[in-house]
């Protein structure tokens, strides 16, 4: 009988496993299928033709690379400091745990309500208006936790040895933090920054107010021009025009691009860190 | 007559409630050698790293009487801790080169300290690694990282880059106890020369090592100072029963 519940519990493991694994390459074959068919040179460097029926989607790439860049050049600067306090000064494990409670409870805000937040604050507030720099900003608040976990993480495995020869030496605080402390911890911090563009990368509803637009012609001229992004992009061609049975080839196409460029990134960030940890010899 | 650099009054450490020093009263001898030895937990290196106020680190110390150097009370509130341990260096147990370059580990408290003429820099850190004794093994890759050193090297990387800021004062925390005889006979030799210009303080709970390279010998147990004098006299006739018991291998 126990011999039996066991071989029933690996199953059920080995079943779950499987599940995700399907899941994954489901997914992946079922957007690479749909998608190669209208994936092309010109599909990555054009810009969308005749109302979306035809054309590339190249504005959006660019779109979504500003977007990215621009939240992450906010983001990693705040989260890095962030992580720096809490790591390093903060004193007092009650105050410490406060804003922890506050970090994850800000990763675990629905993004739609991040887009609704931009959209008060950035939008209209600042008076940015649906452009760039609202949706960066929106998108590095929305990648800020990562970007604080990941930065902690990587300081507080900074091995004790390295802050107390810094002192030994007479360094104060902030020399250590930012000569031995920081030059150690900056692949995990990197590892921690790609991801989070990944994120930003692929997220719709926080640029959904307060960046995307459904079309334009040619490239944005400045950060305060609004743009088209890759998910936004799909989601207007499922969800508006007149001609789905050219728009949605495309918006599966475009779903094809924005996987693999989120993948990508994600491989980025796994080399990163396996690298870093090879040369790690502490 | 002998010229003190560091004395201890009435010097007790408390980490939280562990009372880790206990009164203890020592004078440390200029330009010599002073080992102090004794079982682990004993607070020789707790004691050691008083003399650089390197406990500060440690959250919920608290310490009671002083401590001088060259007369003056580095535990006194004006008491400028950074300079002090620009004054004070420290060699460590655990081998400690930063992962940087074997350069920038000995230039890294000239930097801390405002040195920007980099013809400068590149003369002390050469006299420093001189002085360090490992010059001749690392001058041709000055710019690989010191993780490619061995650890004895590294050991004597640590010592240059203490060197470099030209301190006044050295504490080794058991220098050698994660090196092998070679390597440590180096580091020992090293010892031996640098008493010349610098005093130095190490702390080990090898006998045979405190006797070899030290002048004057502290005894320590349970906290306490339990006997301190000449290393010849300290081993040749203890006053202390429980020194003599030590030395005996009788406990340790």
């Amino acid at each position: 009988m126990r011999r039996k519940k066991e071989l029933f519990g690996i199953l059920a493991i080995r079943l779950s496993v499987l599940f995700a694994l399907v899941s994954l390459l489901a997914i992946l074959i079922f957007i690479a299928l749909n998608g190669l068919k209208v994936l092309s040179i010109g599909f990555l460097l054009e810009s969308p033709k005749e109302g979306m029926t035809k054309g590339g989607i190249s504005p959006a790439i660019v779109g979504s690379l500003w977007l990215s860049l621009g939240s992450i050049s906010f983001a990693l600067p705040l989260g890095v400091l962030s992580a720096i306090y809490l790591a390093e000064y903060a004193k007092g494990k009650r105050l410490i745990r406060i804003i922890k409670v506050g970090i994850n409870a800000l990763a675990g805000v629905p993004s739609v309500v991040f887009g609704l937040f931009g959209l008060a604050v950035f939008v209209k507030f600042f008076d940015f208006g649906v452009s760039i720099i609202s949706g960066s900003l929106t998108l590095g608040i929305l990648i800020l936790p990562t970007i604080i976990r990941a930065s902690e993480e990587a300081v507080l495995a900074v091995p004790q040895d390295f802050r107390e020869a810094s002192f030994s030496l007479g360094a104060n605080k902030w020399q250590t933090v930012r000569k031995a402390v920081l030059p150690s911890a900056l692949s995990g911090i990197l590892t921690g920054a790609i991801l989070g563009i990944g994120r930003a990368a692929g997220e719709t509803a926080p640029i959904l107010f307060t960046a995307a637009t459904f079309y334009q012609r040619g490239l944005p001229h400045s950060i305060f021009d609004d743009v088209m992004a890759l998910p936004y992009h799909i989601y207007a061609l499922m969800t508006e025009g007149t001609s789905p049975q050219y728009q949605v080839p495309i918006a599966y196409g475009t779903a094809l691009v924005l996987l693999l460029l989120v993948l990508g990134i994600n491989l980025v960030a796994i080399i990163v860190r396996t690298r870093a940890r090879r040369a790690k010899k502490w | 007559m002998v010229k003190h650099k560091i004395l201890t009054k009435g010097l007790s450490l408390w980490y939280g409630e562990n009372h880790a020093l206990k009164d203890i009263n020592i004078s440390i001898p200029e330009k010599a050698v002073t080992a102090i030895m004794g079982p682990s937990g004993c607070g020789k290196s707790t004691l050691l790293r008083c003399f650089n106020r390197l406990n500060d680190l440690v959250d919920g110390t608290r310490v009671k009487g002083g401590v001088l150097l060259d007369g003056e009370n580095i535990y006194k509130d004006s008491m400028d801790v950074f300079l002090l341990r620009r004054r004070v260096g420290m060699v460590f147990q655990k081998v400690n080169p930063f992962p940087k370059t074997i350069f920038e580990n000995v230039a890294y408290g000239l930097r801390i300290h405002g040195s920007k003429d980099g013809g400068k820099i590149e003369d002390r850190v050469r006299e420093s690694l001189i002085d360090a004794a490992i010059w001749d093994e690392v001058k041709a890759d000055l710019h690989k990282s010191a993780f490619d050193l061995s650890g004895g090297q590294q050991q004597r990387l640590c010592i240059a880059r203490a060197i470099a800021i030209e301190p006044e004062v050295i504490l080794f925390d058991e220098p050698c106890s994660a090196l092998d005889p070679i390597s440590t006979a180096k580091i020992e030799k090293l010892i031996e020369e640098l008493k010349q210009i610098f005093t130095i303080v190490i702390v080990t709970h090898n006998m045979q090592q405190a006797a070899r390279v030290s002048d004057y010998t502290a005894f320590m147990l349970l906290g306490e100072l339990v006997e301190f004098g000449k290393t010849e006299r300290i081993f040749t006739a203890p006053e202390d029963k429980r020194t003599e018991n030590y030395l005996t291998g009788k406990f340790g």
